[in-house]
């Protein structure tokens, strides 16, 4: 059954981000993903008797930095604490975490119909071993171990899986532009528990569920759907959700219990004696709010304001960090400022070719973006029209020659053309086409634009010749 | 005259060569054999410590200086980790473990060719008063050997009571060092919190445990911490040792809650140091109070206990221990294996601080004894140390006890009433020989200083040796010349 309508869903998520310093949290080991199973690992990062920890600061300000991104307040005075369960992907049976008193406190992500979504706090935690299940075997991998990690904890503020999508894409966007993680979901370095509960508005919050370690956009999507459906059954059926952990199963795209609330474990939190207390001066807060960049959501309405361009255009752009500067700088480099144009040109041709998010994070197109500058600057002085320019751009792509190259060569820059004569001489070869439209088959009239546009070789002013030909038939 | 000590003597001996460094640690090595019934020592490394003498040796026949410890033999304790060579922490859990890495200062006593003897014998992961928790059984105590020579670091006291080792390095999280040094007859320092890096030390409760030292004389103590007092950037509690300022006239406190419960014959020979002490500083003392002392134990207990908890959960048979035969899942295999692996004491404290850390306890136990920490090392610091420079206190409220006595925990945590409250406030104590009781045992006498005045108190331990003409002290070759002799 689909979720009953008459339930509001409740959604928080608790994200877990890992941060893109060169070494771990607490040894000199490298945090880079991957590596030969055990080969990014010492006495401290395995958790050898007597090893002692040594806090790395770049992951302290990293974390304070997402913070500030975030409008979180940052304490003075954080501290570590020692989380207590016994696994084998954590070898000191105590993950090193912040429970009482964490870097970040507070901070909201906005979303683009304005709804804020509050932020409880963010915490500063190691990861991890990584448990690899083979040939009937359990073998340890702890190379992330000790890797260092954000945690967000988000406030039950989300409404739907498509709100708990954009949230994701949101701080991955911020999190990609100030540089402190690549958030590649698919790497684990971003992925995410749910809380998800229903209930009747404008009474209480219902039980809600926990679904842990999501790791892909698709997944928070159908986890969320599926729960919520399964959660609607449920009370539709008079019957009481359970406060339990639930695991999600991708390849069936169902969530499953893993265990109850009820007897959930005591982690036995305390101060972690081995780390002394993070100290924060203001000086260092303020060097670190120097250090963000423009953020997406400011440059999204820059672009909408400066240049007109569309909401989704605007965000899509400022999602990027690198896409954002290639634009800004075929922008300027243009000295006409067509921001649309560039907009255009990158996400409708640019982004067909260079078409997954690493890629895009990556951005290195063999078109340089002052390249892409004086394709605008030609196209808007109107020596090519849009079109042309899309198909200049692609030659540009293939051949790595600059534009003005590319006009010449294939004589994109002729003479003007007659717009009403090429009309007229298509409404001639086609008069079925032309009878067709006449009769009100609005269909018909792109036939006779496709013509047009095959002989002139794209050059003709398609809104022009729309136009001319509706005129002509009318 | 005191004594220049045992380190001075055998470089003295070494430099003008009345012996090899070779020779000498050999007879230290068969004196250990000798007195195996002592059970010093958990493991003897002959190996790395004739190759480390061959060094030494090399270098006096290029007709080289030698610089501070240098060829001296001495023993560490089995909780510090020695790359390749066993560090057990006296555990069956840890029954040949051998550690990949180095501890800070085992490092440091490597580079300054001091030759290993051993790793000495010691209460299972420092937890004990007497020895006795220890894999193999207890050491003895070389003025009796009826009788426990202390703990946790009894191995290290008894070796170098008997003088085979020259000193030995122990660690200290509520008087495990001073308290096996008065026991013994010894000089024992538990540094400032923070003078010594930890890097490498098995930690038992990282936020008490210091490495300290114990020696034969004031002046081979201090020898040894100046060396090893090295900040080290990869231990977050250490601190750069300040430089040493010298001292003015002492005024010397004592704080009557530290004497209830000392025995008779304690209770004199402290009279009888305070009137040496007042002697050599030309004050009188002044009487102080602290009466925040009753709640040392608990604080100190439920802390010590809460950390070891922690500390010790990574045991779990996967990757130490000898993993359980039969189990029916992973949390009864890892029950299993702390249950063999782990002796009485240790799953006590560890029970007990897994419980003081619980949900619905925590704020009762651990929260409170967190504060009372920090309010007793305010209130130490600035009230009942605020006029004077150091306290006298008994090292412990009796000597040391015969094998086997029969002791509630509860009655054997008590006898740490006096040193615990060091390591709760970070501060340095030292223990120095002051007497004998009717049995012929030694009595210790604790001096607690201020922060980082670890030099000052060797400056009034010695002048107190120097008046008391060393009469307390442990004799240069052992007692009974049970050890080596020069």
């Amino acid at each position: 059954m689909a979720v009953s309508t008459k339930y509001e869903i409740v959604i928080g998520l608790e994200t877990h981000i890992e941060l893109s310093t060169k070494s771990k949290l607490f040894c000199g080991c490298s945090a880079k993903f991957g590596g030969e199973p055990n080969t990014n690992v010492c006495p401290v990062c395995l958790g050898h008797p007597g090893a002692l920890p040594a806090l790395n600061r770049n992951a302290v300000e990293f974390t304070a930095m997402a913070g500030l991104a975030l409008g979180c307040g940052i304490p003075g005075l954080s501290y570590m604490d020692r989380k207590h369960y016994f696994y084998p992907d954590l070898p000191k049976a105590f993950q090193t975490s912040q429970f009482h008193h964490p870097i970040c406190i507070g901070g909201s992500v906005t979303l683009s119909d304005g709804r804020v979504m509050r932020l409880n706090h963010i915490h500063l935690e190691e990861d991890a071993g990584k448990l690899v299940h083979e040939r009937g075997k359990t073998l340890v991998d702890y190379n992330r171990g000790g890797v260092p990690l954000m945690e967000l904890v988000g406030e039950p503020d989300l409404r739907s899986a498509e709100d708990a999508v954009e949230y994701l894409e949101i701080l991955q966007g911020i999190m990609r532009t100030i540089g402190v993680s690549d958030c590649r979901m698919q790497e684990g370095s971003m992925r995410c528990d749910v809380n998800i509960s229903l209930h009747l508005p404008g009474t209480e919050y219902g039980t809600r569920a926990e679904i842990k370690n999501l790791n892909s956009f698709v997944s928070v999507r159908q986890a969320i759907e599926f729960e919520a459906e399964r959660q609607s059954d449920i009370l539709e059926a008079g019957g009481s959700v359970r406060q339990e952990t639930r695991g999600f199963d991708a390849n069936t795209g169902e969530t499953y219990s893993l265990r109850s609330k009820e007897n959930s474990d005591d982690y036995r939190y305390f101060p972690e004696p081995d780390i002394i207390p993070i100290r924060l001066k203001p000086e260092t807060v303020k060097e670190l709010l120097a250090r963000i960049p423009e953020l997406p959501r400011a440059r999204a309405e820059r672009y909408i304001e400066q240049f007109g361009l569309s909401e989704k255009d605007a965000a899509l752009i400022s999602k990027y960090r690198r896409v954002a500067e290639y634009f800004d700088t075929a922008v300027t480099e243009s000295a006409t400022g067509n921001g649309k144009l560039a907009a255009n040109l990158i996400l409708s041709q640019m982004f067909a070719k260079i078409s997954t998010e690493t890629e895009r994070e990556e951005w290195s197109p063999p078109v340089s973006a002052n390249q892409l500058g004086e394709l605008i600057a030609l196209t808007d002085s109107g020596k090519i029209n849009n079109n042309v320019a899309k198909r200049v751009l692609s030659a540009m792509w293939d051949s790595g020659k600059d534009a003005a190259v590319i006009i010449k060569e294939q004589g994109f820059d002729g003479p003007a053309l007659d717009a009403e004569a090429l009309c007229k001489a298509a409404i001639d070869a086609n008069p079925t086409a032309a009878a067709d439209f006449k009769a009100g088959k609005e269909k018909a009239l792109q036939a006779l634009i496709g013509y047009v546009m095959k002989e002139s070789r794209g050059k003709a002013p398609a809104d022009e010749v729309r136009a001319t030909l509706a005129r002509l038939l009318s | 005259m005191a004594k220049n000590g045992r380190i001075k003597a055998i470089q003295t001996a070494l430099e003008s060569g009345k012996t090899s460094c070779t020779e000498l640690t050999r007879q230290y090595l068969d004196a250990i054999r000798k007195n195996e019934s002592l059970n010093a020592y958990i493991s003897i490394t002959d190996e790395t410590a004739i190759e480390t003498a061959g060094i030494v040796d090399a270098k006096l026949a290029r007709g080289e200086k030698l610089s501070a410890l240098e060829g001296v033999p001495f023993s560490l304790k089995d909780n510090i980790s020695t790359t390749g060579l066993e560090t057990s922490c006296a555990s069956e859990m840890l029954n040949g473990y051998k550690p990949s890495y180095d501890a800070f200062v085992w490092d440091i006593f490597k580079s300054a060719n001091a030759p290993l003897l051993g790793k000495a014998n010691m209460d299972e992961f420092a937890m004990g008063s007497t020895c006795e928790t220890s894999r193999t059984g207890g050491a003895k105590n070389p003025y009796n050997t009826e009788y426990v020579p202390g703990g946790s670091s009894g191995g290290s006291a008894s070796a170098v009571a008997a003088n085979i080792a020259a000193y030995s390095i122990g660690s200290d999280t509520g008087g495990s060092v001073r308290q096996p040094a008065s026991f013994c007859g010894l000089v024992g320092l538990k540094p400032t919190y923070g003078a010594v890096s930890r890097r490498g030390l098995i930690a038992y409760a990282s936020s008490l445990d210091q490495i300290g030292v114990l020696a034969q004389s004031t002046a081979d103590c201090a020898e040894v911490f100046r060396k090893i007092a090295v900040h080290d950037a990869l231990d977050m509690t250490s601190t750069p040792f300040p430089a040493y300022e010298g001292g003015n006239a002492i005024k010397i406190g004592v704080a009557e809650e530290f004497f209830t419960g000392a025995s008779a014959d304690v209770y004199s020979a402290l009279q009888n140091t305070i009137r040496v002490m007042e002697q050599i500083t030309g004050n009188t003392v002044e009487i102080v109070k602290f009466p925040l002392l009753k709640y040392a134990l608990p604080v100190y207990y439920i802390i010590a206990c809460a950390e070891a908890s922690s500390n010790l959960g990574r045991y779990d048979g996967i990757r130490y221990g000898r993993p359980a035969e039969a189990y029916e899942d992973i949390d009864d295999a890892i029950s299993r294996v702390r249950s063999a692996g782990f002796g009485t004491e240790v799953q006590r404290r560890i029970l007990l601080g897994a419980y003081v850390l619980s949900s619905g306890f925590f704020d009762a136990y651990y929260v409170k004894a967190r504060e009372l920490k920090q309010i007793m090392t305010y209130k130490l610091v600035n009230e009942t140390l605020a006029g004077v420079d150091f306290l006298i206190t008994p090292t412990a409220p009796a000597t040391a006890l015969k094998f086997g006595a029969k002791m509630s925990p509860v009655e054997m945590y008590l006898t740490d009433i006096c040193t615990v409250t060091v390591n709760l406030t970070g501060l340095p104590a030292v223990s120095v020989p002051c007497g004998f009781d009717r049995n012929g045992m030694p009595i210790g006498a604790q001096i607690i200083g201020k922060r980082y005045s670890d030099f000052r108190l060797f400056e009034l331990a010695s002048k107190f040796e120097q008046a008391t003409d060393s009469e307390f002290l442990t004799p240069l070759n052992g007692v009974n010349g049970m050890g080596v002799s020069l």
